[in-house]
């Protein structure tokens, strides 16, 4: 990882953006990887089929967390179908360069964890 | 290489490294740093040899043909049978059947065995040590027939409970079936003494050697086992190829695992007899490269003696400790008493996820482990949650420990 990735994705994972849960939420899921315990938690609101307002919460290793993140930023105002047409590898790009393979699982959970909700419409307190 | 090694009298790992082609490779533009050996070993060219060897001038069907490649074939799959009889004490080769890993296995006894043998209400005793792989075969037979599974505990020192052994041992206890040294912690358990205890009420005993046969002697005929298991690949063996020695009366009585080609004595249409030990147990054409392969690495491990293996890594382990505790934001886990330990250290760096520290580690080329080492009631039960593990074996170097602590330094600095 090159010098510059590695301080992106470390400011992301100490000053996570948008963390925090949000109360009245339309819709929240919550997944994690049980082979190495990392876990998100997304609360989001939906304003005429647009991403008004996410947060997330949960716990794990710096490419997780900094990917969700990242993510989040990303994903604020656009419209649920554009989230939801999202591909592993738009992901991947926005960790700004390349990461090792053993740990797409990793970066991909956040963005696993808000299609689920999306398409599932898992409503809040689920 | 070896020879080298005996004439020289002293043990030296930087020698025995260069046994190990893999180490001329770099990972990340850096020499490879190897401190995953309770996951797989690395394989001596001896090895690698032993196994192109057969393919090239052997390939053949053992017991077969009249061939002469077929015999020879035979013979060299044989032989590693007995290089493994010899490693461990056991009287008769026979009583040695290669598997395809430690955890085949415990499942061929818990098949064979087990599903014969045990009835409702039998109990089976393991340990909160164990790895996943002495723990899922008996819930296996626990749901099929309503067994009952003891589990003994171990103290936040990482030593087992010994002190309520007699009361979870009682006539209805079958089986012991226990981790010799802990993939986790380390810890070499006392199985002569739990043997002991357990043969006073009539159960059979298991050893699951995997994590402490490539790292010390052991003697079947010391313990007083009945069966003990192991995997190849973490013995500088091939993947692929595991063993059980299983004591002859017991082999000779039990029922097979897999039923076919190599296993049988006669066939007709109506009713087939088993083949005599241990063809009995390794039914259709075995892992016969791997076979070899695994005796070749016997003979590797011979020649250097286990027991300098042991106290080298003892020296590593006391060394690696040592360094760690130097940072009060490194945790260890484990190795808080005196109890043998095999080069195995879990720890964490504190406010650092493991997978980061070992994904850290990896970019200058040094190889740990993260995660729940499948063994999670153990580290549910000693509040781990994930780890990052170093295994230390006859390749590794002080220098190396140092330089892991060197990154280590730099990986904290980092996530500040």
């Amino acid at each position: 990882m090159e010098s510059d990735q590695l301080e992106y994705i470390l400011d992301h994972f100490k000053n996570p953006r948008n963390y925090g849960t949000i109360e009245d939420a339309d819709y929240s899921y919550e997944e994690g990887i049980p082979s190495c315990g990392d876990v998100i938690r997304v609360d989001l609101r939906v304003e005429n089929d647009r991403l008004h307002d996410i947060k997330f919460s949960g716990t794990g290793c710096a490419i997780s967390q900094a990917s969700v993140s990242i993510l989040t930023e990303n994903v604020t105002g656009k419209e649920v179908s554009e989230v939801i047409s999202m591909t592993d590898h738009d992901m991947l790009e926005a960790l700004g360069g390349q990461v090792s393979p053993i740990r797409f699982k990793c970066a991909l959970l956040g963005l696993m964890v808000l299609k689920k909700a999306l398409v599932g419409k898992i409503p809040a307190n689920n | 290489m070896e020879k080298i090694i005996k004439s020289a009298g002293a043990f030296d790992p930087v020698l025995i490294k260069n046994d190990f082609p893999i180490f001329k490779r770099r990972v990340h533009g850096k020499p490879l740093i190897y401190l995953d050996n309770a996951a797989t070993t690395q394989k001596p060219e001896s090895v690698i040899n032993s196994i192109d060897n057969y393919y090239r001038r052997h390939n053949s069907n053992i017991h077969r043909g009249v061939h002469t490649l077929s015999y020879e074939s035979t013979v060299m799959y044989e032989d590693a049978h007995k290089k493994v009889a010899e490693l461990i004490g056991a009287k008769d080769w026979r009583e040695i059947i290669f598997t395809r890993n430690a955890t085949e296995s415990i499942n061929l006894l818990a098949y064979s065995w087990g599903l014969h043998e045990l009835k409702e209400g039998d109990e089976v005793l393991i340990t909160i040590m164990e790895h996943h792989s002495n723990i899922v075969p008996w819930q296996m037979l626990r749901d099929l027939k309503g067994i009952k599974i003891n589990v003994l505990g171990v103290d936040n020192k990482g030593d087992l409970l010994l002190d309520e052994l007699p009361k979870l041992l009682t006539e209805k206890t079958k089986l012991v079936s226990i981790i010799h040294a802990s993939n986790v912690l380390g810890t070499v358990n006392p199985i002569k003494h739990i043997t002991r205890e357990a043969k006073k009420v009539g159960a059979l005993v298991l050893i699951d050697a995997a994590q402490s046969i490539p790292h010390l002697p052991i003697d079947i005929n010391d313990i007083g086992c009945d069966f003990l298991v192991a995997s190849g690949h973490k013995m500088m063996g091939p993947t692929g190829v595991g063993f059980i020695y299983g004591r002859q009366e017991l082999l000779e009585g039990m029922e097979p695992f897999l039923y076919g080609g190599d296993m049988i004595e006669k066939v007709t249409l109506e009713k087939s007899t088993w083949n005599e030990l241990p063809w009995k147990y390794e039914a259709g054409t075995p892992n016969i490269a791997g076979g070899i392969g695994l005796g070749a690495a016997v003979d590797y491990l011979q020649n250097i003696g286990l027991t300098n293996i042991f106290e080298h890594e003892e020296e590593l382990l006391r060394y690696a400790l040592e360094r760690m505790s130097e940072f009060d934001w490194i945790n260890t886990y484990g190795h808080k008493s005196d109890s043998q330990s095999v080069g195995v250290i879990s720890f964490n760096v504190e406010g650092v996820h493991p997978h980061d520290v070992a994904g850290m580690l990896d970019e200058q080329g040094i190889a740990v482990r993260s995660g729940h080492h499948c063994a999670q009631p153990l580290m549910q039960e000693l509040s781990m949650d994930y780890t990052a593990r170093v295994s230390f074996y006859v390749y590794n170097t002080k220098e190396e420990i140092d330089i892991c602590i060197e990154t280590l330094k730099k990986v904290k600095k980092l996530f500040g």
